[in-house]
């Protein structure tokens, strides 16, 4: 492993690499047992660095309003089986903390553009891609075509992580797929953005199916004739 | 964090106060404005709550993934909104206030804050400069490069070495039993 990236722990742990290298680091971490330990070490010497911080205290009702919200809403339980995998902490915190940051931009975005009903519908999407990615039973499932990977739960949720789509030209969508035998599942859309894309693939991905993307004019399609751009291996 | 997943929001008042001010006054330190910091607080809490079931973490704890959290959410926030300012806070008022409310947590927090400030005056400047302006200024490496005028890899290197270095200062404390893991545990 090129020394140049293990060195980017530091950067990645103090959230100051540039987007790029934030991708290159986080599509090196899964293979990388030693860069995992010291991200997970720099991390706890990151928490010291945020006590340093402290001084003020925050406002009576944060507390309440906290607990009230989580009240509103409740947990997504995901089935859990014990297992011993050292390398999974820090890579579900790794995954969780880039879905949350990621999709939160999105949530933020509608809700400025005043439709509550595509706020209600993106944080439902950031919850459920939040808890599929989290899920450290999940299974990674590598891309034939296209640079990224599937992240499949055990309960047939999947999320497409890809990284370096374009974003889809004006008029344009990116449409996902589901193929399972000869069938041909359409399974959302999404713009792409510059960096990385985390989509919630619609629908139940089951064993031997492939979930792949195609670009399609705006609204998308019901059966696609185009190649696709990503496609997964068999999951 | 199991007591969270099991959906016990008393679990998560604990996790809060906890964490809840360091988190606070970290979002702070970034973001310089009281309700864009305790927006980046609450939306950390939250996040941790729905997906705390799927969240199965030994070694990164809650804690840390709630200050990574907010950390991630005010960087993203002050570099889209060149919201960011270097000058270092007044800590004396931040004295001040601890000094008018002298909890077990206040004073643990006093102890821990200076604790950690002398480790980090022992750092050559080079790299407690990289440091402090990455965590707490929100700046990129490269945007420190070229502040600084220094080549790139050179701020990844003082970057790299400091981290290392501190948390060894850190680690050498916790030896000699100063240091009450609190955080982590």
């Amino acid at each position: 492993m090129a020394t140049g990236t293990h060195e980017l722990t530091a950067g990645y742990a103090l959230d100051a690499l540039d987007s790029e290298e934030r991708r290159t680091y986080e599509a090196h971490l899964p293979d990388c047992v030693r860069c995992q330990d010291e991200l997970t070490s720099f991390w706890e010497t990151a928490d010291a660095l945020a006590i340093a911080a402290s001084g003020p205290e925050p406002s009576a009702g944060l507390r309440g309003r906290i607990l009230a919200d989580a009240r509103a809403e409740p947990q997504v339980v995901v089935p859990f089986e014990p297992r011993r995998r050292r390398t999974v902490p820090v890579l579900s915190a790794v995954a969780a903390v880039a879905a949350v940051a990621a999709l939160g931009v999105g949530l933020w975005a509608s809700q400025v553009a005043g439709d509550l009903d595509d706020a209600r519908a993106a944080l439902e999407r950031e919850r459920q891609t939040a808890a599929v990615l989290a899920d450290s039973t999940a299974r990674t499932v590598p891309l034939e075509a296209g640079e990224g990977r599937l992240v499949v739960g055990q309960d047939g949720r999947a999320v497409l992580v890809l990284n370096g789509l374009d974003p889809a030209p004006p008029g344009k969508t990116y449409e996902m797929w589901i193929f399972e035998g000869d069938e041909m599942l359409p399974s959302g859309l999404f713009a792409g953005e510059d960096g990385v894309d985390i989509e919630r693939v619609d629908g139940t991905v089951t064993p031997g199916d492939v979930v792949a993307v195609t670009l399609e004019n705006e609204g998308g399609v019901e059966v696609s004739k185009n190649e696709p751009i990503v496609a997964s291996t068999p999951v | 964090m199991a007591l969270v997943a099991r959906g016990d929001e008393g679990a998560l008042g604990e996790l809060y106060d906890r964490t809840g001010r360091i988190a606070y006054g970290l979002a702070v330190r970034v973001l310089r404005d009281d309700r864009l910091a305790e927006d980046a607080v609450q939306e950390a809490f939250l996040a941790v709550w729905r997906s705390a079931a799927g969240f199965r973490a030994e070694r990164a704890k809650a804690s840390t993934w709630i200050l990574t959290l907010v950390h991630r959410r005010a960087v993203d926030l002050v570099r889209r909104e060149e919201r960011r300012r270097t000058e270092p806070l007044d800590e004396e008022a931040a004295r001040l206030q601890d000094a008018s409310e002298p909890t077990d947590e206040a004073v643990w927090l006093r102890f821990e804050r200076e604790r950690v400030q002398a480790a980090l005056k022992q750092l050559p400047d080079v790299q407690r400069e990289a440091i402090e302006l990455a965590y707490y200024g929100g700046f990129s490496q490269s945007q420190l490069a070229e502040r600084l005028g220094v080549p790139l890899g050179t701020i990844k290197s003082r970057m790299f070495a400091g981290l290392a270095r501190l948390r060894e200062i850190l680690d050498e404390a916790s030896k000699e039993g100063s240091w009450r893991p609190e955080l982590t545990s």
